[in-house]
This record gives structure tokens, C-alpha cells and sequence, in this order.
């Protein structure tokens, strides 16, 4: 187990050298020069230029630039904007926003999607599985940002059930219609995994072996078919977790919720590369550690497999 | 996926659970649909799975529906002017802005004054072309290294696998945005090839597990045996074994792709303004979308229509596909 855990840090290491290096490389790519930029059209002297430059390690070449910026983070410090700001200071109050649009997403996916698709599997073939496949494949058909829209015109300014945007309300209030909406594709697909796998191993040997020992339908459901159906639904929640972070750009602008999407998105626009990398880094840093997370989920939800 | 984006790590019914990322040969992974696509050869000749394939999907009305579906968009992409006599951005009149829907103009007019029927029409295009050109280039991506790498095994399997991982962690939104803004052209091209750039991953490791499952059957040891080339093996015996899943998460990676290009052009960083896309139509909408809602409604529609029918048709020949389903 704990060697399985070792390999598996080892094998992230690459992961996370690759995937940084390659954000640093695409961000520093961008046209222009952000020091000149700072001044807009006027003159800047040379020696200003050249100072702030060496500040910001942009007269190194790339790679020791990269080098330096991965030195600094691991003493925690994501390296500061051009204007001097720190980039950990502009991004702070923004991670919670997006935790708490990314876990009220997350939780509706893991509770509604799951719901849905075991109600879904026992029922295959009839009506609340018809019912649950079409609805999830409208889902995943419409645009996310159309299902916003939609959903803040109709639940948010024509019927107001859900404030409409901004998070004058806090955690949980404002956040819910956003939430949902951001997490309707994840639900879509939890759904969808919950029933087939489901649907699958309820005609497996092991259940009914559990059904011919007397053992009620809810044991059998609930302790046997659907714990080994959700392996794979329990990688797709991993998985999907660093997408509703990365992906809450747009739900966030759409919204108006003050969150590290719409502050990467900004800065990107700003050319501000050490807020797009900052903030960017952790979020592959997430994704990284829930996947390893996930990974040893497994055991735990099916005791056939083991770490070697 | 983002939505879309995020393009998912497995179909939508999930025929093939994701191989356990980073895991060995796809220990907890082993996918279902392998599985089943193995036992649904051993008894007869490698076409039968198609035949069978094809005469369950001919009695499925919504195989029938999203063939329909996709062949409206197809001809509107192909011959727009079938379905309209304007060309792209042509006849806008500023004085008819934003007016509702009437005999004039089917589908109203939009900011600018322009046709908007003709408008959804020219948008089929760039977004099928898009769709299509990028699961393409992906799939033939996928199929090439995802068998090298399957085949192999070893170092070589090693490295694609992490590479594989590096872009697999790129999140889809962020990183085509951080690329589209320092791209120097918003062409179609330009998009393909982001798109491209960050959603060839699905497929590959389908394909990899794929390759992985049938490697060492019965009938590729007999071939080898027969004294026949890597090269022979992979193309004739595996390849024809282990395609199956990939083209059914090929075809419902048109829809998502399509939505993924939608979502960037919507945030600004796709197509631009002389371009017509559905994407960008909802762009320029999004501020006047409470009290004109045809601007959303009509793009809105073909683009999810059009997503729909590729899922669909995934779905349904996933079902035709896979035995174990039935």
C-alpha cells in the first residue's frame, strides 16, 4: 500500500513538472512586453525597464525562470504581479469562492447523480429509466452557459427562487443555482455511470449468491451491487472535481461570482502571467492530489483489488 | 465538456470505465466494453460484431432521428444557400435591430440589424468543420500511438502515458484560453488545432486499454506464430479488435468538441466577428438576452440539437456495440 503510494508521488512528480512547465511556456509566450506594457505608450528609461525586469527574472532565459518560479513556490510564495501585488493575496478570497461553488457543485453531482442513476439501474428498461437518460442527454447537450443564462432568467429574474447573481447572500444561498448549473454535466454523467454499472453487476454472480442467502433487497442494493458499481463513478467525481475548479469560469461570469476563474480570466486577457500561472499550478496540483485520492479509493470499494 | 469541457474522461454511459489514471496496465480499469468486445469475437468472424452492429442499429428510431438531425446541418454546412438566399453578414439593415421573429425573418434579426435565420444557417459550418476536423485529427492521434504504446508496452508505453497525463491536467477552459490569447490568428484552423491540442487524451487511453486487452489473445499468438510482421499483427488482428469503443467515444467527442468551441466563442477567444459561428452568435446576445430572447432561443437550439444528435448516435451505436448491453 504504502509503496503503491510512494509510486504513484513519484509518477506525479513528471505530471506536475510537465503540465506547469507547459502553462509557464504557453503564458510567458504571449505577445508583448508586460514591463512596457505597464507604461502603456510612454517612454520608459532603459535602467527603469532593466531593473523591474530583474525583479521579475525576465532577463533569465526561460527555463531558469521556471526553475526560480518553482523555488519560490515551494516555499509557499507564488511570486508577486507586475504592479507588486502578491499574486497569493489576489487569489485568497477568490479560493473560496470558487471551493464553495466547486463543492455545492460537487456535492449535487455525488448525491442527485447517484440518486438518479440507481434509480435509474433497478428500473432499467422502464419508465424512470427512460425518463433519467433522456433528461441527462438534454444535460450534456446544452451548453453550460446556456443552461446559465436560461437558468438565471427563469429561477433567478422571472421567478425568484434563487437569488439572481452575486453573493450578497453567502454560502449556501447564492451559491446553489450556480452550483447546479455548473454542476449539471457532472450529474449527467455520474447518473449515466451509477445506472449501466449498476444495471451490470445486478445481474452478477455475487448478487444473486447474496439474494439466495435471504439477505433483504436493501443489503443486497445497497452494500453489494451499488458499492462495486460506483468505482467507476467514484473515478469520474475525482476527475470531474479539477474540471468544476477549471471549469468555473464560466458559471462564475455568469453569476458574477468573485472567483479564481474570473480573476484567470482577467489576467489573461491583462497579460498578467504570474497570477495565470499562480493560479493555474494549484489547480493541477488539486487535480493531481484527488486523482492519487481516488486511486486509493478503490481499494477500500472493491477489497479484489490491491496496491502492489 | 468545460462543460465540455472538460471533455470527459469517459463516454456519457461510461461502456469503458476510465482506465485508472497513472495506474499500471489498467489494473482497476479494465474496461468493460474489452471485455465484452473479446467474447463478442471469439465465436465467429471479426465482421459479424458490425453486421450485428448494424442490424440492431437499423431498428432504432433514434439512430434514425440523429442521422436526420445531422444530415439537416450537414447540408446547411455544405449548401447554405439551399436554406437561404443571403450570404454571411449580408443585407443587415441597423434600423431592424433586434426584432422578434415574423414573416420577414424567420428567425428575427440580431444586433446589427442582420437576418438572423440566415445567420444560424452560415454558423453550421465553421462548427461542424470544427467538430469533425478536430475528433479526426484526435482519433487518428489516438489510434497511432495508443496502439504503439499498448502494443510495446515498456518505456515507450511509459512516456506516451505520461505525456497523456500532462495534458490531461491542463484544464480544458483555462488552457485554450491562455493559448487562443497568444495565438495570432482566431481561424478555424487556429481553433482545430487547440481544440486538438487538449482533447486528444480521452481517446488514447481508450485506445491503449483497448490494444492491451487483445494483445495476447488466442488469435494474435497464432498470427505470430505464422511467423506475421508487428506491423501486420497491429493492422490486421488487433486494430479490427480493439476499434470499436474508440469510434463510439470518437463520435460523441463531436458533440463535446462542438460544445467546447461554442464555450470558447462564447468567452471571446474563438472565432471572431467577420466569422459566423453559433458560439458567437450567443456571444454578441449575451447582454440583450432577458428582453430579446430569440437571440438565445435560435443558436441555442441547433447548437444543443446538433450536440444531441452526436451523443445519440454515440449512444446508440455503443448499444449496437456492446453485447453485454443488450
Amino acid at each position: 500500500m504504502w509503496r503503491y503510494v510512494l509510486r504513484r508521488l513519484l509518477q506525479a512528480i513528471p505530471v506536475f513538472i510537465g503540465t506547469t512547465l507547459l502553462i509557464y511556456l504557453l503564458v510567458f509566450a504571449l505577445p508583448g512586453d508586460p514591463i512596457q506594457a505597464l507604461a502603456g505608450d510612454k517612454p520608459v528609461p532603459e535602467n527603469v525597464l532593466n531593473t523591474l525586469r530583474d525583479r521579475y527574472n525576465l532577463n533569465d532565459p526561460v527555463l531558469v525562470q521556471y526553475a526560480k518560479y518553482m523555488f519560490g513556490l515551494f516555499q509557499g510564495d507564488l511570486g508577486e504581479n507586475y504592479t507588486g501585488q502578491k499574486v497569493s493575496e489576489m487569489l485568497s478570497g477568490r479560493w473560496v469562492v470558487t471551493a464553495q461553488l466547486a463543492l455545492t457543485a460537487w456535492t449535487f453531482e455525488l448525491v442527485v447523480g447517484i440518486a438518479l442513476g440507481a434509480w435509474a439501474g433497478l428500473r432499467r428498461g422502464r419508465l424512470a429509466d427512460t425518463l433519467v437518460l433522456g433528461g441527462t442527454t438534454l444535460l450534456i447537450a446544452v451548453p453550460v452557459f446556456v443552461l446559465g443564462y436560461t437558468a438565471q432568467i427563469v429561477f433567478g429574474l422571472n421567478w425568484k427562487i434563487f437569488p439572481s447573481a452575486g453573493t450578497d447572500q453567502g454560502w449556501p444561498v447564492s451559491y446553489l443555482l450556480p452550483g447546479m448549473v455548473l454542476g449539471s454535466l457532472g450529474l449527467s454523467y455520474v447518473a449515466r455511470l451509477t445506472r449501466t454499472s449498476l444495471a451490470e453487476n445486478l445481474r452478477a454472480d455475487y448478487v444473486r449468491t447474496a439474494r439466495a442467502k435471504g439477505l433483504g433487497r436493501t443489503r443486497v442494493v445497497g452494500r453489494h451491487a451499488l458499492r462495486n458499481s460506483l468505482i467507476p463513478v467514484v473515478t469520474y467525481l475525482g476527475v470531474d472535481f479539477g474540471s468544476l475548479m477549471g471549469g468555473a469560469i464560466v458559471t462564475e461570469g455568469i453569476f458574477n461570482l468573485p472567483g479564481v476563474g474570473q480573476q484567470v480570466f482577467q489576467s489573461i486577457q491583462l497579460k498578467e502571467g504570474p497570477v495565470v500561472v499562480g493560479a493555474v499550478t494549484l489547480l493541477v496540483l488539486i487535480f493531481l492530489l484527488v486523482n492519487l485520492i481516488v486511486d486509493l479509493l478503490y481499494g477500500w470499494l472493491d477489497p479484489r483489488i490491491r496496491y502492489e | 465538456m468545460t462543460k465540455h469541457k472538460e471533455v470527459d474522461p469517459t463516454g456519457p454511459a461510461g461502456a469503458a470505465p476510465a482506465p485508472a489514471p497513472g495506474a499500471g496496465a489498467g489494473a482497476p480499469g479494465t474496461s468493460a466494453a474489452a471485455v465484452a468486445e473479446a467474447g463478442g469475437t471469439v465465436g465467429g468472424q471479426a465482421a459479424s460484431l458490425w453486421h450485428d452492429a448494424w442490424r440492431e442499429l437499423r431498428g432504432r428510431w433514434v439512430f434514425w432521428g440523429s442521422l436526420v438531425i445531422l444530415a439537416l446541418v450537414a447540408a446547411m454546412a455544405l449548401f447554405p444557400s439551399l436554406f437561404t438566399g443571403r450570404g454571411v453578414n449580408q443585407g443587415c439593415d441597423p434600423n431592424l435591430s433586434k426584432l422578434g421573429p415574423s414573416g420577414d425573418h424567420w428567425f428575427g434579426t440580431d444586433l446589427a440589424g442582420c437576418d438572423y435565420f440566415s445567420h444560424v444557417v452560415h454558423g453550421a459550418r465553421p462548427t461542424l468543420l470544427i467538430g469533425v476536423a478536430v475528433t479526426l485529427f484526435a482519433f487518428l492521434i489516438a489510434l497511432v500511438f495508443g496502439m504503439l504504446a499498448g502494443y510495446y508496452g515498456g518505456p515507450l508505453d511509459a512516456l506516451i502515458a505520461r505525456i497523456t497525463d500532462v495534458f490531461f491536467g491542463l484544464p480544458f477552459v483555462l488552457g485554450a484560453t491562455v493559448i487562443l490569447v497568444a495565438f495570432p490568428s482566431h481561424g478555424p484552423g487556429a481553433m482545430t488545432l487547440v481544440l486538438v491540442l487538449l482533447g486528444w487524451t480521452t481517446m488514447i487511453r481508450i485506445m491503449r486499454a483497448q490494444v492491451i486487452a487483445v494483445r495476447d489473445a488466442d488469435y494474435v499468438q497464432a498470427a505470430r506464430l505464422l511467423g506475421a510482421s508487428d506491423r501486420r499483427i497491429m493492422t490486421r488482428h488487433i486494430l479490427p479488435n480493439a476499434i470499436a469503443p474508440v469510434i463510439v467515444v470518437a463520435t460523441l467527442n463531436v458533440g463535446n468538441v462542438i460544445a467546447g468551441e461554442a464555450t470558447l466563442d462564447f468567452l471571446g477567444v474563438g472565432l471572431q466577428y467577420p466569422q459566423v459561428s453559433w458560439g458567437l452568435q450567443l456571444n454578441l446576445a449575451q447582454s440583450y438576452f432577458v428582453d430579446h430572447p430569440h437571440l438565445l432561443l435560435f443558436p441555442a437550439v441547433f447548437l444543443s440539437a446538433t450536440v444531441l444528435s452526436f451523443l445519440m448516435l454515440g449512444d446508440a451505436v455503443r448499444d449496437a456495440l456492446d453485447p453485454k448491453l443488450r
